[in-house]
């Protein structure tokens, strides 16, 4: 019985390692707040929904399979909790139900696996109860099979079976086990065999033939007898334990798998939840083959912020198709950094198969996603900034290969615009001309004039802009880069509305 | 050719034995070594082995053809297998002699006998397809042959394969409950954990851990694990019957000249193993050419009591090179203290002595000498109770010595009248010098009087260097060289700024301030 709800025909492996960047991907594009969202306060969903997002891309079909169990589920989304917290459920029982560590006997072993055992079979009961009254309405190839697969492997068949198993290892009858001589004549290659006594009145006994073989009864004083009997009686209870156990293991795995894959989705439910009660759009994207140049959004947006501030938070338009390079440019606080970030979180949704935040998104799907992000000064540092980011940069270069997605913020501007615009230019040249395609938040004005008039067919230009007043739109749209960033639009903000004149001296 | 021994190539074989080591041990440290060479053979008693150098070249040639074979190493582990099927079968049989029940006790002489059998016929099979050069091994590999085709070891063997099948054979079922079991045949019943496993099998989700406990296999059987065998036997009274008279008839299966070549064996696997951890630490070894001429030499030589401790601290073993030419017969070896003097002394008592053992030995392209007797003179501890002076003490020990030293010994002496004024040391030195000069011996005399280096022509210079450059650090090599005095109080007078010319800054800056 495999869960499948992630991969058509595959397990997750959630001991998968992470992208190496993983932890920048987080902090640079505030995906902590949009976990917290999808988790609701639950850790497993936190720890499935951090795993998957930061994973390297899925393939068209399985973002397209996990889409439409995703649909399924915000159609249904009572039928999936329900299904989430039975195995949490049977999860945290079998844990719960502990034992001694490194029991020297197999008894115990035997009995906890058995009431184990028993609470498990209560649960998948419930799980084909739901399969049987509750599936219907449910399209997805994913939760199809899977219900019926829960419908066709439970069957009260298969139950009886089962609880027969039980019944055996209780022994009401004795143990029968086979053997044979081993070193020294020991007993060796003990076999327990099914030995289904019927019982017998004392009436049918009195007139049966003896037993066949030799029998020995145990002198009632015999401890020591006792203690030997009960101890090659535990080689028998050893083999059916061990079975029985690894048996409750292999249950157990079955629902931690399920509970991990389901976490996933109701992770998207709760997110799904909170971004309809703000009135926020999402949209199921579009992926694309690697390579293949699409980058269209409309009314994009950041949701990390959406979840944050209580307005409605503006989206942005832009068609990218067959452009290596996204060049933002202009005012300050003017939503150049939230596009890089909506950028990036809608890249990394879409790829593990999630909606996205935007009226319509569609991208081709990338080769590993990186940022680099202009970091905090380390006061350690010996080596200066821009070394720094030069040394990071490089870092970065060791992962990257043609198809990749490369998020800029304000990099390579720790030195003057000159050197750091030279910079810059070398390395999104190389990028672009190797496949890599890249998203650069600038205030390099040399940078983005030299992109603009040399590379111009290769590169949409997004600017910030602002209104005549100064105030800033948050929306960007397409155009030259200018060469001020209207910082002064903010100095006069902050130490009120003096003349620049004045300031300067 | 008969087989009598793996470690004595003559006719006459019977060896005696000494039960202790002989006095020059403790100074030359060959007890150390005879410590860690049997290290973990100590139930095979190989020291007294160790106590016997050899006399006869032709004896040395019997155990270098050994260990060559022993170098090809599908031969090595052939023997090294073999003997350890041996220990294995004495340690079984020492262990089971005394087990209680002798339906265990019989099965576990048949458990011994079975692995023998194997054990013979697998050495005797891997010894015949092998390029055997030696005389030892190929007089072995001929005995095991004949020992094979024997109406005694055929017999072991068919009684074996009979009495094998029938246990084999037996299978039966045991039915506990509560307080009673009952023995009997199996009636095909079911293996239970098997339909566990395929009910469940639908939830396999990968690859579990395993809840089996270990029991342990243990000597000796409980009175309820015996009352199952006893009921067993009487299920199979005829495989019981058998496997009695088989503990009868072969009590004491091994063959007595198999025995010894078990024991005598060790001696090359533990020399041989010695030599490896040398070699792997990327020291020399090599056979030496072992002479009646006293033209003895040595390059990259060690002291290997010395060298084992090095290596398991680690630390850096130093070689050095000699050789007596033509009329040399004596190294005098003077220098700085803890310079390497006593190590370079006992290297070479080592290496002659081990040498005649048979064994590879330290260094590369070695020539020994065939002595009759080693004598040492180190210094000892002064004992207080004792009546005489430490002088008187070392005049009489030498003298001991001088009495039984032939012109074919070795004589090692260290710091000799260190306990007296340079003068007597002098006078006393010389005396002693002379003496052995006269006898002809081979010598090595460890000294801080360096006249003694240039008595005659049979005496060779030795001196302990240090560094140049770094005075400090003794080298702990030792070169033939004219023994000066002096190199090494320039060095020291350098570091401390003492020369002529770092004394005279010294207290020209003084002067200044």
């Amino acid at each position: 019985m495999k869960t499948y709800l992630l991969y058509r025909d595959r397990d997750a492996d959630w001991d998968e390692a992470l992208p190496v960047n993983a932890e920048d991907l987080v902090a640079d594009l505030g995906l902590a707040t949009l976990i917290a969202a999808m988790a609701g306060g639950d850790k497993m969903i936190h720890s499935i929904a951090t795993k998957t997002l930061l994973k390297r891309s899925q393939d068209i079909d399985t973002i397209l399979y996990r889409q439409a169990i995703l649909r399924d589920s915000l159609t249904h989304p009572a039928v999936v909790r329900v299904l989430y917290d039975l195995a949490g459920e049977a999860i945290e029982n079998e844990s719960r139900n502990f034992w001694g560590l490194r029991t020297r006997s197999a008894a115990p072993i035997l009995r906890r696996s058995t009431s184990v055992m028993q609470m498990f079979l209560e649960v998948l009961r419930k799980m084909r109860a739901i399969a049987e009254n509750d599936a219907t309405g449910f399209e997805s190839e994913g939760f199809s099979r899977f219900f019926e697969m829960l419908r066709s492997e439970l069957d009260d068949d298969y139950l009886r079976e089962v609880y027969s198993r039980l019944r055996a290892v209780e022994f009401r009858r004795g143990m029968l086990m086979t053997a044979r001589l081993g070193r020294g004549n020991h007993g060796t290659d003990y076999v327990l065999r099914n030995f289904d006594r019927p019982p017998r009145s004392w009436f049918e006994r009195f007139f049966a033939p003896r037993e066949p073989g030799h029998t020995y009864q145990l002198h009632p004083r015999d401890e020591s007898g006792a203690r030997a009997l009960s101890e090659l009686a535990d080689r028998g209870v050893n083999l059916v334990a061990d079975a029985l156990a690894q048996s409750c293991d292999h249950i157990l795995a079955f629902f931690k798998a399920l509970r991990a894959e389901l976490a996933f989705y109701v992770g998207c439910i709760n997110l799904h939840e909170r971004l309809e009660a703000k009135g926020e759009p999402t949209c199921f994207p579009v992926p694309h083959e690697p390579n293949a140049g699409v980058h269209q959004f409309s009314g994009l947006y950041d949701a990390s912020l959406a979840l944050s501030i209580s307005k409605r938070v503006v989206g942005n338009d832009a068609d990218a198709r067959g452009k290596m390079m996204l060049i933002i440019t202009g005012a300050n606080q003017g939503g150049k950094s939230t596009l890089l970030r909506s950028l990036g979180i809608a890249q990394m949704m879409m790829e593990c198969g999630m909606f996205a935040a935007a009226d319509a998104f569609r991208s081709s799907l990338c080769n590993g996603l990186f940022t680099h992000y202009k970091r905090e000064e380390d006061a350690e540092m010996e080596s200066g900034k821009f070394d720094e980011e030069l040394r990071r940069m490089s870092a970065l270069a060791d992962h990257l290969v043609p198809g990749a997605l490369v998020l800029f913020n304000e990099s390579f501007a720790a030195t003057n615009d000159r050197e750091g615009s030279e910079i810059a230019r070398q390395i999104a040249e190389a990028l672009a001309d190797a496949g890599v395609r890249l998203a650069f938040v600038t205030h390099l004005y040399e940078f983005a004039h030299r992109i603009w008039e040399e590379r111009r067919t290769q590169a949409l230009f997004l600017r910030a802009d602002r209104r005549d007043d100064g105030q800033r739109t948050f929306r960007l749209r397409e155009g030259e880069p200018l060469p001020t960033s209207y910082g002064e639009d903010i100095y006069r903000r902050v130490f009120g509305s003096e003349a620049p004149g004045s300031v300067r001296s | 050719m008969t087989f009598q021994s793996i470690l004595f190539g003559s006719a006459d074989t019977r060896v005696v034995e000494p039960a202790d080591d002989p006095p020059f041990f403790s100074d030359l440290n060959l007890d150390q070594v005879a410590d860690v060479i049997f290290a973990g053979r100590e139930s095979y008693d190989l020291r007294p082995f160790f106590r016997i150098p050899l006399r006869e070249v032709d004896e040395i040639a019997y155990r270098h053809e050994v260990l060559r074979d022993l170098e090809h190493e599908q031969i090595f582990a052939a023997i090294s297998g073999f003997e350890e099927s041996m220990r294995i079968i004495k340690d079984a049989l020492t262990a089971t002699a005394k087990l209680y029940y002798s339906h265990e006790r019989e099965r576990w002489i048949l458990d011994a006998a079975i692995r023998y059998c194997e054990s013979v016929d697998l050495l005797s099979r891997a010894l015949n397809g092998l390029p055997i050069a030696s005389r030892g091994l190929a007089a072995l590999r001929d005995y095991l042959a004949n020992y094979e085709r024997s109406a005694e070891f055929r017999t072991l063997q068919d009684d074996i394969a009979s009495l094998r099948e029938k246990l084999a054979a037996i299978s039966y079922a045991l039915l506990i409950d509560g307080d009673r079991f009952t023995v009997r045949d199996p009636e095909g019943e079911d293996d239970l954990v098997v339909a566990i496993h395929e009910t469940f099998a639908r939830f396999r989700q990968g690859a579990t851990k395993s809840y089996l406990l270990t029991f342990q296999e243990r000597l000796g059987m409980n009175h309820i694990d015996a009352k199952v065998l006893e009921f067993v036997a009487l299920l199979h009274p005829e495989a019981f019957a058998e496997l009695d008279r088989f503990a009868e008839a072969h009590a004491a299966f091994i063959d007595p000249a198999i025995e010894r070549f078990d024991r005598e064996v060790q001696f090359y696997l533990a020399c041989f193993e010695y030599a490896k951890t040398f070699e792997s630490a990327g020291l020399s070894m090599c056979f030496p050419r072992v002479t009646s001429g006293k033209a003895v030499s040595a390059e990259d030589t060690f002291d290997v009591a010395l060298a084992h401790r090095l290596i398991e601290t680690h630390g850096n073993v130093v070689c050095n090179d000699f050789a007596l030419r033509g009329p040399e017969r004596v190294f005098v070896v003077s220098g700085p203290n803890q310079g390497g003097k006593t190590t370079f002394a006992r290297t070479f008592g080592q290496l002659q002595y081990l040498a005649a053992l048979g064994c590879r030995v330290a260094g590369r392209s070695v020539t020994t000498f065939l002595f009759d007797a080693i004598f040492t003179h180190f210094e000892h501890q002064e004992d207080p109770s004792a009546l005489r002076g430490k002088l008187e003490d070392d005049i009489l020990r030498i003298h001991e010595i001088l009495e039984r030293a032939t012109t074919d010994s070795i004589i090692v002496l260290n710091e000799i009248f260190a306990s007296t004024t340079v003068r007597d040391a002098s006078v006393l030195g010389r005396r002693i010098m002379d003496r052995i000069l006269a006898l002809d011996a081979l010598c090595v005399c460890v000294t801080f009087i360096d006249e003694l280096s240039a008595l005659s022509e049979k005496t060779v210079s030795m001196v302990s260097l240090v560094d140049p450059a770094n005075p400090d650090v003794r080298t702990y090599k030792v070169a033939r060289k004219k023994a000066d005095g002096l190199a090494y109080a320039v060095s020291l007078a350098e570091k401390y700024s003492l020369t002529y010319d770092r004394l005279t800054r010294r207290l020209d800056g003084r002067r200044q301030s």
